[in-house]
């Protein structure tokens, strides 16, 4: 009795070792806003219609999961030989046979059923209110609003988590990884459909909360719409293996009033008219460096390195071209290195930006050239292609 | 039977052998070193993700852990262990004194390792390892990738072409060399299984390569099959890959389903319930594997009435697989059921196979798949199906028939000790994985936000756990070899059932020699 009592309690470890998990699951779930067991029902009717298949289809199986070890426990429990018993020889039925091929068959239909129409309406792109395009780079994300009435607001955001957290030389902020230069920002109840596109490779760009994920394809565009009825913040991240910084191209979202996006949009479009002002501008040496330093540590470090020592990209410190002719060095940040990791800057950077990291590499890192880029060379060598 | 001749003696024997025994021997150790290589490769990853922040490796060289992982233990540990089981067990089962064709034999694992090698020196090469994932999607693969992926794609067309020859193998002597009396529907499910993969082998390897050689061409020759910018598409890539890879996950685990199947009923010792049905539902799997694909590429935007068809489709697996488990469990009830360590890792494989088939319903529902898919969820997902599927199984082959092949017999205590270590083990590394793939955290990457953090670390500790245990299963493995008490008893275990049991113990070198007779 007390064998078997032990033998009963070997055997049970297991299964019971993993509803103690489930439960102290659900436990946890309980009391965050965001659960870290399970999945987010969101903030979109999408999302929730998604939870809801997602937690049926799991509760299906959880009682399927529950006859089948019952009987399969049952019987390890009771049909074993240290019991005395003698087997039995029965080894078909025709019925039973049917019968766990047809009902397992009819709760697939009923479940075929809800999903079928899940996903029709996932694909209904009809009505929507505005359109983001989103092209993913290796390794951050571009938006560019498109309305009708004048400029394109557009600009890129990329992971802001400094690289002294990744290295566990500070303590790491509450969004670690989380966290963008510049969110994209969206009004709430208002079905926003984004375009899908990538520059380089495949990207995924994944929202739990807003119930989207979809591929970002170089060459394709592909569309993905949603409608968020709470404001604030939603945090996602790349989902398709992109290369080395995969893993830190996150994607924040702020789901804000219709009022306060207005009021954004606005300040964003004042924005890029400074912008085209500074164009006109002629900087110092000192200005140019300083701006190109931040444009550097935002777009080139990750594979130039810090000290322009190289890594994925080659070494920027005495690299001939940073320290050879001026249009050459141009032709290589603004247009790319074609079937290489370096990308064409041409289309990301502005020609502030553009003419602010190019000084900037040809003067630091101990390269020491003492020439300048201004926006307008930039934009003259653009324009003179 | 005069003119036996045992082996020959030296390397020669390993070198030139034709032997069905011998070159199952030697795919079974080869495949156990990958298994220890490629986890070796996992604990490198399990040890990054151990806390979050990069602590041990770069991102890039993690990439290329995450890949050399994947492909490692797909087609150098689980399949050619599996090739090990069938040259082993195949002719031994159906009456045959050898393989078909023998040379050929040798020749499909010969090539194998040099393969591996090749892959393997990817990681001292300038630019590094692939680190595009096993999936290898273009254009990361192509365009983006290290020149490493030349080396890799040679590799890939070698080890294709063994698994091309070991399959053409099966199929001849399936065919060919059964016992008289030995009619299809009497062959012992392994055999029955094999059969199967073998012919999708032979469908989707050439695809495979196929795919490979397209890479190839786009990398050096200028076309552009996968690059849009050419006028190709990199989503094509995607569909000639899941064509090879979804039946690619039936040849991995349909033979796990073989060996349970002799199994379960030795150690219930009652006859396997409804053999016919498994038989029916084995090929049903394996014509399925081919019309479900895209299932893998719900996300990549194709139309409605595609992503439909592919969740339908999807969903209809389930009939044929909850078919294999109720029998399963109906050859099991009424029994008289003992639990030596080969039905342990059977039963172990029974219930965390079962949880991964749910996650695997779960998955083909393609709306919920656009919130799950490319999550740890997967990972844990298909490790249920993989590891707890096609490795647990393979473990208990090694346990039920090692006493057959060298007549000794194994440490029992320390079977049962490496099984529920390796169960814990395996549960506490993904179970969690659920968990964090369910609230939001992408597969594939070396570091990871803050709420992740508890769980990854008992899912690092858990495959430190998995890891070491299976040292104690080579210790085990080997003790018995030198020292193991002597076994001569042709039956094993007194449930077994089909003709390996009938030879004497341990195999000879050469057996049925003249066919036996089958009732
Ligand atoms: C995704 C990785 C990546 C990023 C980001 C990147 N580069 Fe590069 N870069 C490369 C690679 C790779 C090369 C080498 C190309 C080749 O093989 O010729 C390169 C080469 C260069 C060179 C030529 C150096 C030489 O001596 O060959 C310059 C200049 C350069 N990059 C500037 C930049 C600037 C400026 C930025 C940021 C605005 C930037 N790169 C961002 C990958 C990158
Ligand atoms: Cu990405």
């Amino acid at each position: 009795m007390c064998f078997e009592a032990k033998r009963l309690y070997r055997l049970a470890l297991g299964p019971v070792l993993m509803l103690l998990a489930m439960v102290s699951a659900g436990a946890w779930a309980a009391d965050g806003e965001r659960s870290t067991v399970n999945m987010s029902p969101g903030v979109t009717e999408v999302g929730q219609t998604i939870f809801d298949l997602h937690m049926i289809i799991l509760w299906i199986c959880v009682i399927i999961g529950v006859l089948v070890f019952g009987v399969m426990f049952y019987s390890i429990i009771y049909h074993r030989k240290s019991r005395g018993v003698t087997p039995a020889t029965f080894h078909e039925s025709t019925t039973v046979e049917i019968a766990w091929t047809v009902v397992p068959f009819i709760i697939l239909i009923a479940m075929a059923v809800p999903a079928t129409k899940t996903l029709i309406d996932i694909y209904n792109f009809d009505d929507a209110e505005m359109d983001i395009m989103v092209t993913g780079y290796q390794w951050k994300w571009k938006y560019e609003y498109l309305n009708d009435a004048g400029e394109n607001v557009q600009f890129f955001s990329s992971l802001s988590t400094p690289q002294s957290e990744i290295l566990n030389a500070e303590a790491k902020g509450e969004h670690y990884l989380l966290e963008v230069d510049e969110p994209v920002v969206i009004p709430v109840n208002t079905k926003v459909r984004f375009l899908m596109t990538a520059n380089d490779v495949i990207h995924s760009w994944w929202v739990p909360e807003l119930a989207v994920k979809k591929d970002a394809i170089p060459g394709f565009i592909n569309e993905t719409w949603t409608l968020a009825t709470e404001e604030g913040i939603y945090r996602g991240q790349c989902a398709e293996l992109c290369g080395k910084d995969h893993g830190f191209m996150p994607i924040v979202v702020n789901v804000v009033s219709k009022e306060e996006y207005a009021e954004w949009l606005a300040g964003k479009q004042a924005e890029a008219a400074k912008i085209k002002e500074l164009m006109a501008q002629t900087f110092s040496l000192e200005e140019l460096v300083e701006r190109g330093k931040g444009v550097y540590e935002r777009s080139c470090l990750a594979c130039h390195g810090a000290n322009g020592e190289g890594g994925v990209g080659t070494a920027i410190a005495g690299s001939a071209i940073a320290n050879g002719d001026m249009q050459g060095h141009l032709d290589v940040v603004a247009n790319g290195v074609a079937g290489t990791a370096m990308q064409a800057f041409g289309g990301q950077l502005n020609d502030v930006d553009l003419a602010a990291v190019v000084t900037y590499q040809r003067n630091a890192f101990g390269n020491n050239m003492g020439d300048m880029a201004q926006p307008i060379d930039v934009y003259n060598f653009k324009n003179g292609q | 039977m005069g003119a036996h001749h045992g082996p020959a003696k030296g390397l020669g024997r390993w070198l030139f052998t034709t032997n069905h025994k011998d070159i199952g021997t030697m795919y079974l150790w080869f495949s156990f070193a990958m298994f220890i290589l490629g986890g070796a490769f996992a604990m490198i990853i399990r040890a990054e993700l151990f806390q979050p922040g990069m602590q041990l490796v770069e991102p890039g060289f993690f990439n290329q852990m995450t890949t050399m992982h994947g492909l490692v233990m797909v087609f150098g540990a689980i399949m050619p262990a599996f090739v090990g089981l069938a040259n082993w067990m195949i002719p031994m089962m159906i009456g045959a004194p050898d393989m078909a064709l023998p040379r050929m034999n040798n020749w499909s694992f010969w090539i194998l390792p040099p393969a591996f090698l090749i892959l393997a020196s990817t990681l001292l090469m300038e630019g590094g390892a692939p680190g595009f994932g096993w999936t290898f999607y273009a254009p990361l693969s192509t365009t983006y990738a290290p020149p490493s992926v030349t080396v890799f794609i040679f590799s890939i067309h070698v080890l294709g072409l063994s698994s091309i020859m070991g399959s053409i193998n099966i199929i001849a002597t399936v065919m060919n060399m059964r016992a008289p009396g030995m009619t299809y529907m009497k062959m012992p499910l392994f055999v029955w299984t094999w059969l199967i993969t073998a012919f999708l082998l032979v469908a989707v390897m050439p695809v495979l390569a196929g795919c490979v050689t397209m890479m190839l061409m786009d990398i050096h020759f200028g076309t552009s099959f996968f690059s849009a910018a050419g006028g190709g598409d990199p989503v094509l890539f995607q569909h000639v890959f899941w064509f090879f890879g979804h039946p690619e996950v039936y040849i991995i685990i349909l033979p796990a389903f073989g060996v349970v199947s002799q199994i379960i009923p030795a150690f219930s010792r009652k006859p396997l319930f409804g053999y016919d049905s498994m038989v029916y539902a084995t090929a049903s799997i394996a014509f399925l594997s081919f019309i479900v694909w895209a299932h893998h590429m719900y996300t990549v935007g194709m139309p409605v009435a595609g992503e439909l068809y592919f969740m339908y489709a999807t969903m209809l697996i389930a009939v044929p697989t909850g078919v294999k488990v109720f029998n399963w469990v109906s050859t099991m009830w009424r029994g008289a059921m003992s639990f030596e360590t080969p039905m342990l890792f059977s039963l172990g494989f029974l219930v965390l196979f079962t949880i991964g088939g749910f996650t695997g319903l779960m998955l083909s529902i393609a709306p919920s798949d656009f919130q799950y898919h490319d999550s740890y969820f997967v990972v844990a997902h298909f490790h249920y199906v993989m590891v707890a599927g096609a490795v647990f199984s393979m473990t208990a082959a090694v346990y039920y028939w090692l006493p057959k092949w060298c007549g000794k017999m194994y440490n029992e205590t320390m079977g049962k000790t490496h099984f529920w270590i390796s169960f814990i083990g395996f549960n506490l590394t993904f179970f969690p994985q659920h968990f964090v793939g369910l609230a939001g955290m992408p597969r594939r990457i070396p570091d990871y936000a803050l709420q992740f953090a508890d769980f990854n670390m008992m899912s690092s500790v858990g495959a430190f756990i998995y890891g070491s245990s299976q040292i104690l299963f080579l210790y085990n493995v080997i003790a018995t070899i030198v020292s193991g008490k002597p076994t001569s008893e042709e039956k094993t275990w007194d449930g077994a059932e089909g003709l390996e049991w009938t030879v004497p113990t341990p195999a000879p070198y050469h057996t049925f020699e003249t066919p036996p007779a089958v009732r």
